[in-house]
């Protein structure tokens, strides 16, 4: 006599992930009445007790250094929220010999939304229109119009700093009020005015003023720890809470996604997930799945789920999955300025914090034929931030010595450098994807990704042209440049390895031609219609935007899109 | 000669005497300009002795004693702040030491290099030298020119280098050396002042 088997608990709704593009569909599709599951790789989390803000560097016993000092000097390090990290044990990735790929990876649940750099800036209209324009690359499926509304929504709901300019390249946006500048930044303003380059307030997805229910920020400047107030903007702060008060949102946490799991007409019915606590697996069942476990991971989901009807992969009859993967073209540089000698101490922390300024330099010669295609924004850091380790190893190296004169070398130059990162558009190229291992798996027993990357000639241009607009700023305000780079090579003009910008994006682009897309322009599977993926693998184009206000703006509109779908009985 | 333990703390009772038993009422009675005497002594206490009343996880006892000093050497206390042991880079560095083995080559090798140099140049270990003799070697390997103009200092700029950087992250993360700096901050403010007005901007 066989078992009785309860049949299982069937939601309205699946979501893989629970960052930006997760924490957007859960807000939307729960409070649209729909019932939500969602599926989070890493564990929960309690700001309370796993934020370190406010905790100085000498009440870690490594002073933030992290355990035999590996983590000096990285993003990761001992003060940053929660399981954001280039390494996970247990969860490899490969990358092909002669493609330097590094991939930041956050389990827990928000995701990378935990450690972010709250840098919200919208897509202009020319950015979804880049063929159109130039000649390279595509257009989006979607105009500016189209999306401008759910820019105004996010901007409404998450809370965003800012100011109106009229500037076509940076679109305005909903703005509260921005942070006064910082003197580095009023140096910084100075100098660009001289050269001609736009300075502006930066726009974030810090609250200045309280906003639902949450309090203005308190100027700690420690955004990158997670912020206990929830004055800036995570997912898990802000998204998750109120899909949580709807009653209708059930969220799993440490569940490894594994495959979604198709049925004989072709539709997604399931997903399955490794349970990390039993390392077992488990499947959850769903009318309607929202991929959203970030660029790469959805990608690897959707190669991973290999059927009889899909050998390929999900919603991969055009071969686009994996492909067109791209990352912010990065650059940095810096110089020292020794009117900042004389400052006196103050309070310098602000909004943000080191490298989340107060004012930004858009993309400002959208009005000129320039060297290379596209354009790129800078933000600028440096300035008298809470001291951490490695921040003296320039003064070790260029001062020397020791005594008395070397330390007060390191308290003279404490403060003086300005650095700027720009952030620029990447062209999609064939050489630069990513795909399954053949023969790898990760601890779950879940094929892992190999990655392939190669920058383009235009990216190397644009790099090039970074390095020059650092070093007339930093001259401009009477600074010396002190960024040595080399023209020729991997890293040429300082460009950033792949990956390292944190901007991954492309791999599931969208488009309206199934043969060349994977999903339409409502980041719907062109080949499986009832699922989506939202996060920023759906992007055709890496605009010089940082990518999380645009993932939040499409998340959403694909899951007004999905609730009207849905009430209409369409999926 | 520093006040010793004992006699601090009897200085600290005979403030106290004939207060009330309470400890609160104690501890007030305390006056700022003692509790402050108190401190610097023990500090100062702790950095005089062997190994500050710590057991290194990682150095021996002569290699720590040896790190301790090249510490404050690098990082001095002056009429500003304590130098780098009053700020803990020792035990600092002892304990990543403990946990990476590259920086056990670096620290840990380093140390027996400079001790052999010494010995061999001067006839005794680094902490054994005169003030003469140890200012002349660390002036020698603070400086990666002198590796140049001799291949045999290498290790020892190596070395110096290394530990110069783990120094100051050691001090500049402690609590008197991020004051040294003159941070300011890390508090909650109602609101951002922005830059103070200054004359050179």
């Amino acid at each position: 006599m066989g078992e009785l088997i309860p049949s299982p608990k069937v939601y309205d709704v699946c979501i893989i992930g629970s960052g930006a593009a997760g924490g957007a569909a859960a807000k939307v599709l729960s409070e649209g009445g729909l019932s939500v599951v969602m599926l989070e790789a890493g564990p929960a989390l309690n700001p309370a007790k796993d934020f370190k803000e406010h905790v100085w560097p000498y009440q870690l016993p490594h002073r933030g250094a992290g355990i035999g000092g590996k983590l000096k000097g990285e993003e990761s390090d001992e003060f940053m929220a929660p399981n954001g990290a280039w390494e996970i044990e247990g969860e490899p990735y490969i990358s092909a010999p002669g493609s330097a790929f590094k991939w930041f990876r956050s389990r827990i649940v928000g995701g990378r939304t935990n450690h972010w750099g709250r840098v919200a800036l919208r897509f202009a209209p020319v950015d979804f229109k880049g063929r159109s324009t130039d000649g390279m690359g595509d257009d989006w499926p979607i105009t500016y119009e189209d999306i401008a509304p759910f820019y105004d929504k996010v901007e409404s709901y998450i809370g965003v700093f800012g100011t109106k300019e009229n500037i076509p390249s940076a679109p305005d946006g909903i703005f509260l009020p921005p942070p006064k500048s910082r003197c580095t930044e009023v140096l910084l303003k100075q100098a660009c005015n001289k050269v001609n380059v736009l300075c502006v307030p930066a726009r974030m997805a810090i609250l200045t003023q309280a906003l639902n229910g949450r309090p203005s920020c308190h100027y700690c400047g420690q955004c990158t720890r997670g912020c206990i107030s929830a004055s800036n903007f995570s997912s898990s702060q802000v998204l998750i809470p109120p899909a949580q008060a709807t009653g209708r949102f059930n969220l799993i946490t440490n569940a490894m996604a594994r495959e979604i799991v198709v049925g004989k007409d072709g539709r997604a019915e399931a997903a399955s997930y490794i349970d990390r606590g039993t390392k077992t697996e488990k499947r959850v069942h769903a009318k309607c799945f929202v991929v959203a476990a970030s660029t790469c991971e959805s990608a690897r989901l959707l190669l991973n789920s290999r059927s009889a009807l899909f050998p390929e992969g999900l919603a991969n009859s055009s071969g686009m999955v994996g492909r067109n993967l791209m990352d912010s073209v990065g650059s940095w540089g810096e110089g020292y300025f020794p009117q900042l000698e004389k400052m006196p101490p103050h309070n310098h922390d602000g909004s943000g914090g080191n490298y989340l300024p107060h004012v930004y330099i858009p993309w400002w010669k959208f009005d000129r034929e320039n060297d290379f295609l596209r354009g790129y924004h800078i933000e600028p850091g440096g300035g008298r931030f809470m001291p951490t380790a490695g921040q003296f190893d320039d003064v070790c190296d260029k001062s020397e010595g020791f005594g008395a004169s070397f330390k007060q070398n390191c308290k003279r130059s404490y403060g003086t450098t300005i650095g700027m990162e720009a952030m620029g558009e990447m062209f999609p190229n064939k050489d630069t994807y990513c795909e399954l291992d053949p023969a790898v798996v990760d601890e779950w027993g879940i094929p892992v990704l190999r990655f392939h990357w190669k920058h383009g000639e235009n990216e190397v241009k644009m790099a090039k042209d970074m390095q020059q607009t650092f070093r007339a700023i930093v001259e401009a305000g009477g600074g010396k440049y002190s960024t040595d780079v080399t023209t020729e090579g991997p890293g040429a003009y300082g460009l950033y390895d792949g990956g390292t910008a944190i901007h991954e994006s492309g791999t599931v682009r969208m488009g309206n031609d199934p043969k060349t897309s994977a999903v339409n322009k409502y980041c719907q599977a062109h080949d499986v219609k009832n699922l989506f993926v939202t996060d920023a693998a759906v992007f055709v184009t890496s605009p010089d935007k940082n990518p999380t206000l645009s993932i939040l703006a499409l998340s959403w509109r694909a899951s007004e899109y999905l609730l009207d779908q849905a009430k209409q009985g369409n999926l | 000669m520093s006040m010793s333990r004992r006699e601090l703390l009897k200085s600290l009772s005979a403030a106290a005497a004939g207060a009330p038993a309470a400890r609160v009422l104690m501890l007030r009675l305390v006056t700022p300009e003692a509790a402050q005497q108190a401190h610097r002594a023990v500090s100062a206490e702790k950095a005089a002795s062997l190994t500050g009343g710590y057991t290194p996880k990682f150095f021996s006892a002569h290699q720590y004693k040896t790190l301790r000093e090249l510490c404050q050497t690098i990082i001095p206390a002056d009429h500003e702040s304590g130098g780098a042991v009053e700020g803990g880079a020792p035990e600092f560095l002892d304990l990543i030491a403990s946990e990476n083995q590259d920086i056990q080559l670096q620290l840990g090798g380093g140390i027996m290099w400079l001790d052999s140099e010494c010995v061999e140049r001067y006839g005794s270990n680094y902490v054994e030298c005169s003030a003469t003799h140890k200012d002349e070697i660390l002036n020698l390997i603070a400086f990666r020119k002198n590796a140049e103009k001799d291949s045999r200092l290498g290790p020892g700029v190596e070395f110096f280098s290394a530990l110069r950087k783990g120094v100051a992250d050691g001090f500049f993360t402690s609590e008197i050396g991020i004051k040294y700096l003159g941070y300011i901050g890390n508090t909650y403010l109602t609101e951002f002042p922005g830059c103070p007005p200054v004359p050179e901007l």
